[in-house]
């Protein structure tokens, strides 16, 4: 939690928001994720996400569904995922780190030992994209416990008693889904997000707002700067990451890539 | 002994199953979805109207036919087969189409998806579309596609888009995968029926309800027949409707032995079958926890049946309730015993299975000639075979040219 309020009062002091980058472990590269996710904090990112991959990503799109069936053919697992955050960690202290799947592998590790186990390796919050606060009753429990935030999801069919239930269990930030749908770049912001993270901000309890699905562009960066507390860019830089996974250069061009988007960020 | 109780709590926990886990984007739908059934349950005009159609449409109440040559040939217990296969489209799929589609219409959404695995919930789903005028899209793996092409053309000529699903096995569970997408995409003006009693909250449920009918009308059936209850209850289990549809009404009855038969596909100690109770274990996935097929870091295995419809590495919550209370049993027969057995129902009681039945009759072969005269079983025939012919005769003629 601390890396948390950290960054985000950080940003507040500089007049900024927060450019939030998701990376699925282990795709392009097993062994070397704690390259990219160095590369992305570098570039700019101020929060990074990383996916722990899953056979059955029901809230993805084709961009991200096709990067973890890579990462689990190439035999990424969760104790791997783990690993590279604590290798990222080593040269970076800052960052606040998200894990980011579907609630059975967790489950299958085990719910102590996995809050236990990602704690120590650095892990700052995790999002599980199919355990909603109905279900969520222990898992809060053990994080608050282990000191992992839970950042939960809003949605635009989200109604206002939800958004005051999800305001709050969440901690780290509040994930507000751009649209109905999966994940994956679109050519447009949709016109009445602005009014819909207004009403989720009122019942945030403080918790910065942050809004995903979609956004691949600067503009699109931009325009989410302007009314929440920051974007969450996913697909784009994983497609990115894919095209260019035989490039040697492929950290700095990542870098470039979260450098420009994060430019959108600042007022 | 405490009578047997099966309810899920409000918020579709039976046990340490079931649930809702899915994204949040879908927790108003499933809200909304729970109320309206709920509302509908105590509305007279809903209810008559579904037993109308059940009545005038389907065909039901589908006979009980006693299986004299069966029940001669094995020498045993007292054969008795619930004939779904009877039932308009050619299986039980139907009666929960019918009661969702109410539904649907009742919260005014237009649109349908569905998925599907051997194709028999697609063909209901889009009679119903048809019937009440609803646009319709079915998911179903393009490995299914092609060994359901009968299935295929029959949702195509009723009207129903069929997607073809290209990712992960390309069989039920990825259909499901594209389907629930399709749902969080299209939530606000769509329905989801789900076929089988799997799913979040409150799928299960309301699937069963409207499946047990087939467990309402067997039971009045048998004790009319036979002056009692059935010594022991049958149905193949996938997702498990038609099986949690005919056990349900029996449930309280604690003499009846219910059997769950799943498909072993190649065998169980192979790792190439689906049978998810027999050889599982308990985790989540497409919105319940349940018993799954899945590997030690909780990645979901790849089912295998011969059946399409049995080819799925989860089942419903409730059936995984009934097995860990003791309620119900649940064995497994391999690909090669349910072929068998398709052949042999169509020779000895002139009834063509759905390949997913024929496992449910692959072990009452091995069971009715254990028990006594005096016994009596009910076996649910949830579907007809014809979609299954053209498969079954390519696979035949392959295991001819191996043994030639």
């Amino acid at each position: 939690m601390k890396r948390f309020d950290e960054t985000f009062s950080a940003l507040r002091a500089k007049n900024e928001k927060a450019l939030v980058a998701f990376v699925t472990a282990g795709d392009p590269w097993p062994q070397r994720t704690h390259e990219i996710m160095a590369a992305v904090a570098r570039g700019g990112a101020d929060v990074i996400e990383v996916g722990i991959p899953f056979s059955d990503p029901l809230a993805d799109g084709p961009t991200i569904q096709a990067s973890s069936h890579r990462a689990l053919e190439a035999g990424m697992t969760p104790p791997m995922v783990l690993d590279a955050v604590r290798k990222f960690r080593a040269g970076n202290d800052t960052t606040p780190v998200v894990l980011m799947g579907a609630w059975n592998p967790i489950l299958q590790y085990g719910v102590q030992r996995f809050v236990r186990d990602a704690a120590d390796a650095g892990v700052d919050g995790t999002i599980v994209t199919d355990l909603t606060p109905e279900e969520a009753g222990e898992w809060k429990r053990v994080c608050d416990a282990g000191g992992l935030a839970t950042v939960f999801l809003l949605a635009p069919t989200s109604t206002v008693a939800r958004m005051a239930l999800v305001g709050k269990m969440a901690s780290g930030f509040l994930y507000c889904v751009s649209r109905t749908g999966v994940t994956g770049a679109r050519e447009e912001i949709p016109d009445d997000l602005p009014p819909l993270i207004d009403a989720i901000r009122q019942r945030a309890e403080g918790t910065p707002v942050c809004v995903g699905f979609g956004i691949s562009r600067p503009e699109h960066v931009r325009a989410v700067a302007a009314f929440a507390d920051g974007a969450v860019v996913g697909s784009a830089l994983v497609d990115l990451l894919h095209r260019e996974r035989d490039n040697p250069d492929l950290p700095d061009t990542a870098a470039q890539f979260i450098a420009t988007l994060k430019a959108g960020t600042r007022a | 002994m405490a009578t047997f109780t099966s309810t899920a709590d409000a918020l579709g926990h039976f046990g340490a199953f079931g649930g809702r886990f899915v994204p949040e984007t879908l927790i108003p739908a499933l809200d909304e979805l729970a109320e309206q059934y709920e509302a509908a349950k105590k509305d007279p005009a809903f209810q008559a109207e579904f037993e109308s159609l059940l009545g005038e449409y389907v065909g039901r109440p589908t006979p009980l036919t006693f299986a004299d040559k069966m029940t001669a040939e094995l020498g045993g217990a007292r054969i008795y087969l619930k004939r779904e296969d009877l039932c308009h489209t050619g299986a039980h799929k139907i009666n929960n189409t019918i009661g969702q589609i109410l539904l649907a219409r009742r919260m005014g959404k237009p649109r349908i998806i569905a998925e599907t695995g051997a194709g028999q919930h697609g063909v209901a789903t889009a009679t119903v579309c048809a019937k009440f005028g609803f646009s319709c899209v079915v998911y179903m793996g393009a490995e299914d596609v092609k060994r359901q092409a009968l299935n295929v053309f029959r949702m195509r000529l009723l009207g129903a888009e069929v997607r073809a699903v290209e990712s992960g096995t390309r069989t039920l569970k990825d259909a499901t995968n594209e389907a629930l997408r399709d749902w969080v995409t299209n939530v606000r003006d769509t329905h989801y029926i789900i076929g089988s009693v799997v799913g979040p909250h409150p799928f299960p449920t309301l699937v069963r309800d409207f499946q047990s009918v087939i467990g309402r009308e067997a039971r009045e059936q048998i004790l009319a027949k036979e002056g009692k209850l059935p010594d022991a209850v049958l149905a193949c289990v996938g997702g498990g409707s038609n099986a949690m549809g005919i056990f349900y009404p029996f449930g309280q009855d604690e003499s009846v032995r219910l059997i769950g038969i799943e498909a072993a596909g190649e065998g169980v100690t192979t790792g190439r079958h689906a049978a998810t109770l027999t050889a599982g274990r308990p985790g989540v996935l497409h919105g319940s926890q349940t018993y799954l097929l899945q590997d030690e870091h909780g990645q979901i295995a790849e089912a295998h049946s011969v059946s399409a419809g049995l080819d799925y590495p989860g089942v419903g919550p409730e059936h995984a309730y009934f097995k860990d209370r003791g309620r119900a049993e649940y064995v497994s027969v391999t690909d090669a015993e349910a072929l068998d057995a398709f052949g042999w129902v169509a020779r000895t009681e002139g009834i063509i299975p759905a390949l997913e039945t024929a496992h449910a009759f692959a072990y009452v072969r091995k069971l009715a000639p254990t028990l006594g005269k005096d016994k009596v079983l009910v076996v649910n025939l949830s579907g007809r075979g014809d979609k299954d012919v053209d498969a079954v005769s390519k696979r035949l003629a392959m295991l001819d040219a191996a043994e030639g």
